[in-house]
Formats: structure tokens, sequence, C-alpha cells
């Protein structure tokens, strides 16, 4: 059995024989993109298992074990990990887990060590933590980002963000119920095989791919006479993707005759990277590593222009805008250096949405969330001023937050968003929804 | 036969309206009725009473509204509509002139703006119920809501009650009432509350004008109400006909399928929810169950001595709580002679003069030797009765804990308002978790809870002993599971499982929120678990079950406090006792009488009571000016150095004009370094006004997000007040980074200090009238500041030379290390003199902006009137090298309290007190660290949450019981 190994801070490290012996759990997100990117450790030879476990029990173990004023999404992912490690399934001494760490101002930084302060509590900090980041914070013997695995997550990112995207666009309008779905798990499938064989994420081959999964997703036979309310969803990232923190929110959208539009987690990429080229900017600093960002940034640039250009080929599809456009839709609404959390990008997601014909948008926050104050709830006003139709509903998500509180003031958002979309195409009064 | 009749249903949190009309929509039928949470029965039954009516109606045109009806409604195929859409809906119809709806429901407040751009606002989760809410506030002043509205009528003064949360409001009202505020000065004052409340929340910088409209139950029962509003709005509203009816009626003209009405009834009649709802187990599986238990309990009793026949001196406990009063007398053995426990109907004194009374004339042949009083109410009963003793609560339980289990490690007590726990290490208290003020209201909330479904408290909670399946209702404050609770109604809880929902959810909010424990054996080995709410055998087995541990209940668990201040009075041993006798309560008076202080700035709004023999007892001041008439020494207390120090950087006339700085957040700390740097550049630098109600109230309009910080709220005052004075440029910098002090991994802002200009901006109407400069600056890299402060300057004030930027930058920061020089210089001095004069030091730990008085709400000088020095977190940070911490240490203020932990975690002179503002994140993550810190040196933590308001009373009894646990009270 691998030997418990510290380093001089006395944290417990990820060793080598850790990566043979050891089964690593990851908390889950978006589905669709973490169902590809797993892929990847599987291939580098790690052992790993993404998440499935949600429902009460995961709420019930983070209020035990995470500060309950905490945000909720630190809540559910260390509640999530903790449940799994109490289910019995693993074995305890040969489990790891991994968290991903921003880095930010903001208190997402502190996941990690409140996810050891957890197992602490629950006697499990023989287990250890593995922290995922680009910022080079924390290191492992037995666990390193090499740039083939960077490479394929930031494919797995570009592919996740265009099925998501697709799928949004075509499962409301489906004629055959279902088909939409059983594409997207055809293809995740597909491009998990690939990268197994360490194939899909080469540049020309990725096109390729994206051109086809455009093509296919064109196929589907739609009926797209009525027209549907759209509704565009922005939030702090666990719960504007994860339905365990957003209590099913896209599912509870359809059900409402509702065609929903998530922008992508490319963008949240792009952003990150693009706030150390405004740090120096704005405050100054080397130049040398502003080239090398820059690099970075330009490759990450190419690779959304591949998805974007995919999705033109195609006819009867949104086109998502460019990063660059929805930077350029925020100058002068909101500065370049709010970076912490979401940040500006959140702002701008929704005039993104607002300009595209997503102006109906659920705002999604953990109760509580700071940035939120600032870049969701602090910019409504600012927002709807430049964009009048823009129908902008905050909702609040925590562990007692309730459904039907939720619920009924997305339902008072979807009542005007109707009677707008009445009124355009001219039919007389809805019945309410 | 009706043509085209129209059905609306508006099924509410606590109440179902129902309207029948006509095509023109004429009105035939209505009806409003409570439903107790028998929603589809109700429901059911409302419709049948319809059909009645208009027998021959086969089918109808049927809508549901209302929040509770949401579920059932998808269920048995009958059409919804959103509730504040339908009131706009028949706002449009009714009144097509209206400008703006205001409708206060059951537990919703709701702002429809109608013309111009419409928009319709709805209060967010944390906001609170606001008929619920008057309930609840009625419940507590011991009247009807229609008393209230009478009662209001005659007030002569309204006090600032917290107006952003229900649970908050009731710990401003408890201690007002219990120093004898007048109950028609509270009703009128609550009223305003929900104005401000509805306001504050809802319009969010909107302006409310024009034709206003007034709906809903509260605002068509209550006339007091609604002159509130027309007060506070300059307006006069109308309460139309049919206020009530306005969501029924909208679901009514929203109705466009015909609906066959028989069959709906069936459907709703066969309609029986899923339980869906989130269950626990139960409390207990059958009846032998439940006996083991309450024998195993019936062990745990006080042992009394019968006072018709005692003769001899006896003493005497008072505990006037927060809702109830409680009293025991006993003999010298500590045998309990006689006790009395009852609600205190918001003033103790009389009931304190009546059990006197009472006890003098029956069993005069036993002598008082000696009193003592505890609670809230402990200074107030002292002076009226000249009582010996006082003591802190925390004292008086654990006093009364030993007496039934020697060995006591841990006591939990639940009592109306408040949760009390602590930790008992080698005989002292060790440890005290107090509640929040959002999670507070335990005991009280299931009375009123159980008052709401039409039960008294006992019977409500025993309901719930043998429910099947316990509703889970989360561990959040009151205002969650109020609608918690609603969603499980909806979802067909039955009241059994809803009743031993909430006992569960008392249990796990005082495990889970206050006292923050993952398991059992952290909490100790011998729990004594008292306070009224125990007494219900529903919320005592849920807490055994949460835990997995036996504990002891005594019989007397809800005179604990008053039991544990007798012994507490017999342990002093006095021959006599200074209390009223029988003659002087007799003649005994209390006259109460609200002023405003004029002390000093604060103007606080003072209660004078006076009783008989002239003894005085003065409440609501903050400081002890009005009651010695004499000024509170400050050269002991940092933060009063601090207001004096920044008081000092006067504005220097300059060829650049006025540049304004609003004082608050970051601003407290770099104020030196702005105001060096634009002074050298010619500005004339001058800063927003000190803080005060006032000033928050002008600016509280424009706040986007109501569960920010109070501090980042306060910003938009100071900004107003700038604007006001005409100043035309404000300087107010946006900054992601803070100074590096070498403490911590990082030297971040948090995204509240670094960001909240850009909200300013954003939401302030008036901001486009000055420069408002929110640029983003780094000051934390010494040498790009001037060259990029001057490329910012440039844009807005034309051609600076470098050279003068850069002679100004390095004033700047000069002039911030000059600052911090002379602060910690204090420090030196007041500690040095409190070690020579042997004084106890607190630190008081929080953020730069906490020396607001109006944030901190005097708790400095609280602290120093206990003849205590006080110093700070930055004064005292400097002293510890940079350390591994548990936490990523990130933020520069942050830093500051870890090191401040780690230091006095060296000094046994020293304690700290960490001031966390309400709904500060951030302080999630260090109150946990900086106790971690604390404990691992042997050292007793204590927190003071603090918002727009703050209950005085509570930080009091925190910080008594650590002077208590240092030995030093």
């Amino acid at each position: 059995m691998a030997k418990l190994v510290y380093d001089e801070k006395g944290r417990l490290l990820f060793t080598k024989e850790m990566k043979e012996e050891y089964t690593i759990l990851i908390p889950m997100m978006a589905p669709i993109h973490f169902g590809i990117i797993k892929t990847v450790f599987d291939n580098s030879g790690y052992n790993v298992v993404l998440l499935q476990n949600n429902g009460h029990s995961v709420v019930e173990e983070g209020l035990k074990y995470v500060h309950n004023d905490t945000c909720y999404p630190a809540l559910l992912v260390i509640g999530q990990m903790m449940d799994a490690l109490h289910s019995g399934k693993y074995d305890l001494h040969k489990t790891a887990l991994l968290i991903s760490q921003t880095g930010g101002g903001c208190r997402a930084s502190n996941y990690i060590h409140l996810l050891r302060k957890a197992l602490k509590k629950a006697g499990l900090d023989y287990i250890p933590v593995v922290s995922i980041n680009l910022s080079g914070m924390e290191k492992n013997p037995g666990f390193k980002l090499t740039l083939p695995m960077i490479r394929k997550m930031i494919a797995g990112l570009v592919y996740g963000d265009l099925l998501m995207l697709l799928s949004n666009q075509t499962r409301p309008y489906e004629i055959h119920k279902g088909e939409t779905d059983a594409l997207v798990a055809h293809w995740v499938e597909k491009l998990a095989g690939q990268f197994k064989i360490g194939k899909g994420y080469g540049r020309a081959e990725q096109k390729k791919y994206l051109d086809s999964i455009a093509q296919a997703f064109a196929a589907i036979p739609v009926d797209r006479s009525k027209p549907k309310v759209r509704v565009g969803v922005v939030g702090e990232i666990y719960v504007k993707y994860a339905s365990l923190g957003n209590n099913n929110l896209e599912a509870f959208l359809a059900e409402q005759d509702c065609e929903v539009m998530v922008p992508g987690l490319m963008g949240f990429m792009l952003f990150k990277v693009d706030n150390r080229l405004e740090d120096i900017k704005l405050y100054g600093g080397n130049a040398v590593k502003y080239a090398a960002v820059k690099t970075f940034m330009d490759y990450l640039t190419s690779m959304e222009t591949t998805l974007i250009e995919a999705v033109k080929k195609v006819p009867g599809f949104v086109v998502p805008s460019p990063y660059s456009h929805v930077k350029k839709l925020v100058k002068g609404v909101i500065g370049y250096g709010c970076k912490m959390g979401e940040g500006w990008l959140l702002t701008g997601e929704m005039m993104e949405l607002a300009e595209q014909g997503y102006g109906n948008i659920v705002c999604t926050q953990p109760f509580g969330c700071l940035p939120n104050h600032i870049v969701g709830k602090g910019m409504i006003r600012r927002i709807t001023s430049i964009f009048p139709d823009a129908n902008i509903v905050p909702i609040d998500y925590d562990p007692s937050a309730t459904r039907v509180n939720q619920e009924n003031r997305i339902k008072l958002m979807l009542s005007v968003a109707k009677e707008r979309l009445a009124e355009k195409s001219g039919e007389p009064q809805p019945a309410g929804v | 036969m009706v043509d085209g009749m129209r059905i609306g249903l508006d099924i509410g949190s606590t109440t179902i309206k129902c309207v029948a009309m006509d095509e023109e929509g004429k009105l035939l039928y209505q009806s409003y009725e409570r439903h107790f949470s028998q929603i589809t029965q109700k429901t059911a039954q409302l419709l049948s009473q319809v059909r009645e009516r208009f027998p021959q109606e086969q089918t109808a045109k049927l809508t549901i509204s209302g929040s509770a009806g949401m579920g059932m409604a998808d269920s048995c195929g009958i059409p919804f509509v959103q509730e504040v859409y339908a009131t706009r809906v028949a706002a449009k119809k009714l009144i097509p002139d209206g400008d703006v709806i205001i409708e206060l429901g059951g537990e919703d407040a709701k702002i429809l703006f109608l013309s111009g751009s419409m928009e319709v606002r709805m209060n967010g989760s944390c906001a609170g119920g606001t008929g619920a809410f008057i309930d609840q506030m009625a419940t507590l002043l011991g009247v009807s809501a229609d008393e209230m509205n009478t009662l209001a009528q005659e007030h002569e003064k309204i006090y600032t009650i917290a107006s952003r949360c229900g649970v908050f409001a009731k710990s401003d009202i408890q201690p007002l009432l219990n120093q004898g505020a007048k109950k028609s000065d509270v009703a009128a004052s609550i009223f305003y509350a929900v104005v401000n409340q509805t306001i504050a929340g809802l319009a969010q910088g909107r302006e409310i004008t024009g034709k206003v409209i007034y709906l809903g139950g509260p605002l068509t029962f209550l006339p007091q109400l609604r002159v509130s509003f027309d007060k506070t709005l300059h307006t006069t509203g109308v309460c139309p006909e049919n206020s009530l009816y306005y969501v029924a009626m909208g679901a009514a003209f929203c109705a466009s399928e015909e609906i066959d009405l028989a069959a709906a009834l069936e459907r709703l009649q066969q309609y029986h929810t899923q339980g869906r709802y989130a269950t626990m187990p139960p409390l207990f599986h059958n009846q032998q169950e439940y006996e083991e238990f309450c024998a195993r309990h019936n062990r745990d009793v006080a042992v009394t001595a019968d006072p018709e026949t005692y003769e001899g001196p006896a003493y005497i406990g008072i505990d006037a709580g927060s809702t109830t009063l409680k009293a025991a007398v006993i003999d010298p053995q500590g045998r309990l002679l006689t006790s009395v426990y009852q609600s205190n109907n918001g003033n103790p004194v009389p009931l304190v003069r009546q059990f006197l009374l009472d006890f003098y004339h029956r069993y005069p042949k036993i002598t008082l030797k000696g009193g003592t009083v505890t609670g809230y109410g402990e200074d107030i009963i002292r002076n009226a009765f000249g009582v010996d003793y006082g003591v802190v609560e925390t004292v008086a339980h654990f006093t009364a804990a030993k007496k039934f289990l020697p060995q006591v490690d841990f006591i939990i007590d639940i009592g109306g308002q408040d949760i009390k726990c602590f930790k008992i290490r080698s005989g002292a208290i060790d440890n005290i978790f107090l509640n929040e003020a959002c999670s507070s209201g335990c005991g009280s909330f299931l009375q009123t809870f159980a008052n709401a479904l039409g039960y008294s408290i006992a019977d409500f909670a025993k309901l719930g002993l043998f429910a099947d399946h316990p509703v889970d209702l989360g561990s959040r404050c009151t205002v969650f599971m109020n609608s918690s609770v609603k969603q499980a109604q909806k979802d067909g809880a039955s009241i059994e499982n809803i009743s031993a929902g909430l006992s569960i959810s008392v249990v796990k909010n005082a495990l889970y929120k206050v006292i923050r424990c993952a398991n059992a054996q952290q909490l100790g080995e011998h729990i004594v678990v008292q306070g009224g709410t125990f007494l219900n055998d529903a919320v005592l087995r849920a807490f055994e079950q949460e835990l997995g541990v036996d504990v002891v209940r005594p019989d007397i668990a809800g005179l604990m406090g008053a039991y544990g201040a007798a012994l507490y009075a017999l342990e002093k041993g006095a021959d006599s006792t200074t209390m009223l006798g029988l003659e002087d309560l007799e003649h005994f008076t209390h006259e109460v009488r609200a002023v405003a202080c004029g002390g000093c700035s604060n103007n606080c709004q003072l209660t004078v009571n006076t009783f008989s023999g002239g003894r005085r007892f003065i409440s609501g001041n903050r400081c002890e000016r009005p009651v010695t008439k004499k000024a509170q020494d400050d050269s002991e207390n940092i933060y009063q150095y601090k207001l004096e120090l920044l008081r000092s950087y006067q504005p220097i006339k300059g060829s650049r004009g006025k540049l304004g700085l609003p004082m608050g957040l970051n601003m407290y700390e770099l104020l030196p370094f702005w105001y060096a740097f634009f002074t050298r550049l010619g500005f004339e630098v001058v800063h927003s006004p000190a803080s005060n109600r006032e000033l928050y109230l002008s600016g509280q309009s424009s706040i986007p997000s109501d569960t920010v910080c109070f501090p980042a709220k306060l910003m938009h005052g100071h900004v107003e007040a700038l604007i006001h004075e005409g100043v035309h440029t404000i300087f107010y910098p946006c900054m992601s980074y803070n100074l590096d002090e070498g403490l911590g991994d990082n030297h971040y802002n948090c995204p509240v200090v670094a960001y909240y200009p850009e909200v300013i901006a954003a939401n302030m109407p008036d901001i486009g009238k000055v420069n408002f400069i929110t640029d983003y600056v780094g000051i934390h890299r010494r040498k790009d500041f001037p060259k990029k402060i001057h490329e910012i300057l440039c844009r807005y004030f034309g051609d600076i030379p470098l050279r003068d930027v850069k002679a100004a930058a390095d004033e700047a920061y000069e002039s911030y290390d000059a600052y911090f020089v002379r602060v910690r210089a204090r420090e030196k001095e007041i500690v040095d003199r409190a070690r020579k004069e042997g004084r106890p030091i607190i630190v008081l730990a929080g953020r730069p902006y906490h020396v607001d008085p109006e944030i901190n709400h005097g708790i400095d000088k609280l602290i120093a009137g206990f003849n205590v020095a006080v110093i700070s977190e930055d004064s005292v940070s400097c002293n510890v090298q940079k350390f591994p911490t548990g936490v990523l240490n990130q933020w520069t203020y942050h830093s500051r309290l870890y090191a401040a932990a780690r230091y006095i975690a060296t000094q046994p002179d020293m304690n700290l007190v960490q001031l966390v503002s309400f709904g500060c994140g951030v302080d999630a993550i260090t109150t946990d660290e900086v106790r971690e810190i604390l404990e691992a040196e042997g050292k007793i933590y204590t927190q003071i949450k603090i918002d727009e308001i703050t209950n005085l009373g509570a930080v009091k009894i925190r910080l008594r019981s650590l002077f208590a646990a240092t030995g030093l009270e």
C-alpha cells in the first residue's frame, strides 16, 4: 500500500504509487463536458470516477462538514465527495479526491482547503486531495497535467460546448422525442473512444469532428414553426451548469416549453486567461509573461473559432458570439479589471444573450455569492437600460431555498416573456403559464 | 345561467381567495378564507360552494394562481397563472390609470410598476414575509393585528427597527419591549419597518410616484400601514374595492379554457399528493419506545420543599427572558420552594411585582435573603426592584446545570428567542455559541407556527411524536423554514409530519448552524439540555436522535435560568436583601418616557423608566453619557483614536478644485493615501460626512442586492451625500488588489470591496451628474503605480506632469505608512498602560471600515465601558511573521485577522473578539480559521455578528460570558 508522504508545510501528497493504486473521485458539474474530460484521465493512467451521486444526502453531508454560510457550490461539491466516501463503495485507503482551484479573489479558491477541513472533521485526513489548476499551485509527484493532457482537455471543452449548444437548440423542436439526447450520448461515447486511443484532438481531426457533429444535429428532423420562449441561463459557474446546484433548472425550463441557451465553458476559460493579460495592462507587469500568456490566449481563441465556424456551416442554429465580441459589449458597462468569480463575463453573457434574442434570462447564483452582488444583480439595471427588452430574474440557490419560491419567480419572468412573444407573433393574450 | 362564467382561485401561503365572475367581469361571488395548510381540501370545498351557488353551470373558465397552488394545478390539469402576473392583468383592466401597485401578502411583498417600462418585483428569498411578519410581531406584543393598528394610531415616536428580515426586526423589538418602550410606539415602528423593507428591498432605485395602489390582506385590513406608506412615499395611495381579490380576479381574467367543473372537482378530491417531499426517520416508532424514553427522563427532577410548611431564609432568582418571565425561590439547601413561568407580554415589570406581592402575602414565614436577576431584562428588573445581584445568563444556566449533573461538560439552552450553548472545561465556561440574529427565534418560531395552524405549542409539538415521515425542512433561518413548510404543504405533507419536521429543524439549526458540530463526541459526554423548548418531547427526542446520545433534561428545563440565579444568590450568602419589601411593592409605580439623547451626534433614542422612590433606568443608550452625564473616557480605545486620526485629514484649498472621497469600505484605511496624493496634486480633498441612519436611508433605494453586507450598502449613502454637497468629482477606484503586507499567499481585496464602485456607478440615478472616477488602480505595484495612475488622471483632468504624479505618489505611500506608525504607537501606549494598571485587553478584530460607529454600533465603546483596553487587529498583526494556515490566505484584510489571532494566542492578558458583518461571505471562512488558531492555544473565540441594526443585548451577553470565562466578571 502506498505510503503517506507530506510536503514541508504538512500537506498530504499524491504520490506516484498512489497513481497506480488509488481511485480518484471527481465531482460532477457540466455532465457533457466532464464526461469527455474524464476520459483524458483514463487515457493518462489515472483511475478516475466521475461522481454521479446526488439528492438529499449530498446536501446533508455538505451541511454537516462545511461552514453553512459558505457558498452553496462548496457545500455541494464537498458534500458530494463526503457522501461518496461514506457510501462504502470505495476503499478509503485507496481513494483520492480531485478538485479544481482557480486562485482568484473569490471564495471559490478556498474550496480545496474547506475540503481538507471537512476530511479532518470526518477523521479522513489520510485521503489525499489533488488540486487541478493552471497556476502551478500545490504540486504533487503523482499528478501532473502534461501538455497533451491540457490540449485534450481543451479539445474536450470545445466538443462539450458544441454538443451543449446544438442540443439545446434542437431538443425543444425535435419531432422524434429523445433523438437529440441519443445523438449527444452517441458523440460523447465516440469522442471518449477516440480520446482513449490518443486521437480526436489534433487540430485537423477536431475540425473534422466538429463539422460532423454540426451536420448530425442539423440532420435531426425538427419543427420550428411555433416559436418558443427563449431563455438564457447565466450565473456562478457551478449552479449555472450543475443540475444538483440549480434544482434541475434546465429540465424545469424545458417543461415550461422553453428553449434554453447556456453559454459555454470556453468563454470562461478565455476569460480566466485574459484576466492575466488585463492585470498586466492595468497595473503593469512582465512583458515576457504577457507574451507567454498571449500565446496561450491565441491558441484558445483559435479553438473557439473552429467551434464557431462549425456552427456557421450548418443552417438553422444561432451562432455563438466570439469572446472578443462579448468583451466589446461590456465596454463602458463594467471594467475589464472586474475579474473575481465570473467577473465582467457574466454581465457580458447577459448582454450577448439579449442581443441574440435570448433576453429572458435566469441569473443563477448561490445565496450571498460575493461577485454576483456586483456582476449579476448589480448590473441588471444597466443592462436593461441598454436592452430594454431584457427580462432578467436573479435566482438564489442554497440548501434551504425552496423550489416553489424559485419556480414561482421564474414563472413570473416567463409570464412576461410569453406575453411579449405573443405580442410579437400577433396572437391574443395567452392564458397564463 | 351565467354567460361565460369565469372562476379564479388564489391559493396563497395562508389563505385561499376565490372569485366567480360573468363574461363582463362582474363579480358574482367571492370568498376569503384561511386554509390552515389543508390546501386541497379547502380548494375542493370552495369549488363545491361555487357549484352549489351556480348549479346550472357545468363548465367555467377556471384558473388557479398563488404560490401554494402551483403543483396542485399542474396535477389536476387546471390552468395556472403566476400571481404577480395575475395582479397586473386585473389592475390593467380595473385601474388602467394606476402607476404603481404595492401588494403585501401572507409571505410575499411585491411592487409592480405599470406605467413607463413595465416591471414586476417580488421579494427575494431572504426578505422575509410581511403579513406573517406582522402577525408574528402582533403575537410578540400580545395583541391582534387589528389591535396593533389601533395602537399605532396613538404613537408618539418611531423606533428604528431592522427592516431587512423578520427575525432581525424581532430581535430589535424584544429588547425595546423589555426595556419598557410603549406598545403604541413599537406598533407604529413595526409598520414603518414593513414600509422600509418593501421600498428598500423592491424598488431598487426606481422611484414610486404617480397613482399608487395598495393590495393584499395587510394593506386592506390595516389602515395605519397604508398611512405609513403614504407618509414615507409622500403620496396618498388608494386601496380599491376588492383589494383582496386582485390575484383571484386576475386569474379569472386570464382563464380561457372551459373546464368541466364536476370533473375538476373530482380530480381535486382525488388529488393525494404523493409524499414527494424529503423525509426523515420518525421520532418514535411505537408507544413502547416513547414510554421508555419518558421513564428515563422522568428521573431528572429538581428536589422541592413545601413552601406552605417551610419557615426560614430563602433566595430568589429571576430570569427575565426575551418572551417569558421565570422566577424561582429556593431554600438554603437549594430545594425549590415555588416558581413561576409565564409569557411576559412584552413587559416583565408588572409580572415580577405581582409575583413578589403574591409571595409575600402567601408565605409570610419565608424571609428572602437575597436575589439575583438574569436575562434580557436584567437591568430594568434590577433597577425596578432593587435586586441584589445581576448575573449573565450563561453563568446562571451553568450554575443550575451543575446541580443536576455535576460533571456537566456541555449545556444547550433553547429558549424562546435564542439558542445558547456552551462547553465547560475545568469547571469554567469555555466556549460559547449563541445563535446569530439570522437563525434565531427557534422556540417562538415553533410557537408562532403552532398558533398559525390553530394549536398551542405543546399540542402542536405532540402531534409530531408518532409522525411516520417527518418533513425535512433544512436548518436555516426561520424565513427559510416558512417557505420550506409552504413547499411541504404543497407536496401534501400532513400536519403531524410538519410538526415533527419543525422540531427536528430546531435541533438541526442548533447543532449545525449555531454549534457547527459534525459529531456528538465533539460536544461532550455529559450534556444537559434546558430551556422551555426542550420541554417538548419531540424536540428532546430529535436532539438525542440527531446526536445518538442520551442527555439530561431537568424537569424544570424552562426554569433553569431562574433556578441558577437563585443558586447564585445563595452562593453569595448575603444576610439581608436590598429588594423592595411588601409595602414598597404595594406603592410601586412605573413610568415610561421616550426621549432623544442630545449628548452626542449619535442621538440615541432613549427610553427612560422612572420607578417609585425616584429610581431610574435608562435604556437605548450606546454609551454611559446619559446615565453618568459624563463623556466616556476613550483614551484606551483604538477605534476612537482611529476616528480622531481620520478626522485630521482636513481639506486644503487647491487650484484643481474639489475632489470627493466616499468614506466607506477600503476608503477608511486609504484616506491617508489618497488624501496626500490628491492634495499634493492641487485638489481640495473632501470626504463624505460621518455615517448615520439618515445618510444610509438616503442611499438605500439604489441598492440592487439586498443580501450584500451593510458596509457596502452604506456606500450608497456616502456617494449620495457627496453629490448632495455639490462635489463634482468623486474618486472611488476599483481595486482587485490591496497592498501586500507579507502575511498571506496573495493580497486581494474581497470582491465586494474590490468592485463596489461598479455597483454605485450602475445603480445610482444621480451619478451621471458628476465626474465619477472608478478606474482600476493597483497601488500594490509601487513602481508601476505612478505611470498607471498618470494615464488615468490625464484622461479626466487633461495634462498633469508625470513628475508631479510621481512626487504625489511618494507622499501618498509615506502618508499611508505614517498613519500606521501612529496607530501602532497608540496601540503600544494603550497596551502598556493597561498592563501597568492590570486591566484586560481586547483585540476587537474586523476590517478597517468596522471603525465606523454606524457599522460597529458602538461595540468598541461598550467593551471599553467594561474597563477594558480596546485595540484592533491591524495594530497587532505586524507582530507576527507569515505562517501556514488551514485556508488559502489570500486577502490582505483577512491575513491580519489570522496574524492577530496568532499573536494574541501568546499574550495571556489579551482576548480576541471578532466583528463579522452579516452577509460577509469571506468571513464564513475566516471565522472558522480564527477560531481554530485561538483554540489551538486554549483561547476563547468570541464572534459578534453585526448588521444594519444590532441587538446590543446579545452582544453584552457574549462579552460578559467571555469576561466570566476568563475570570474577569
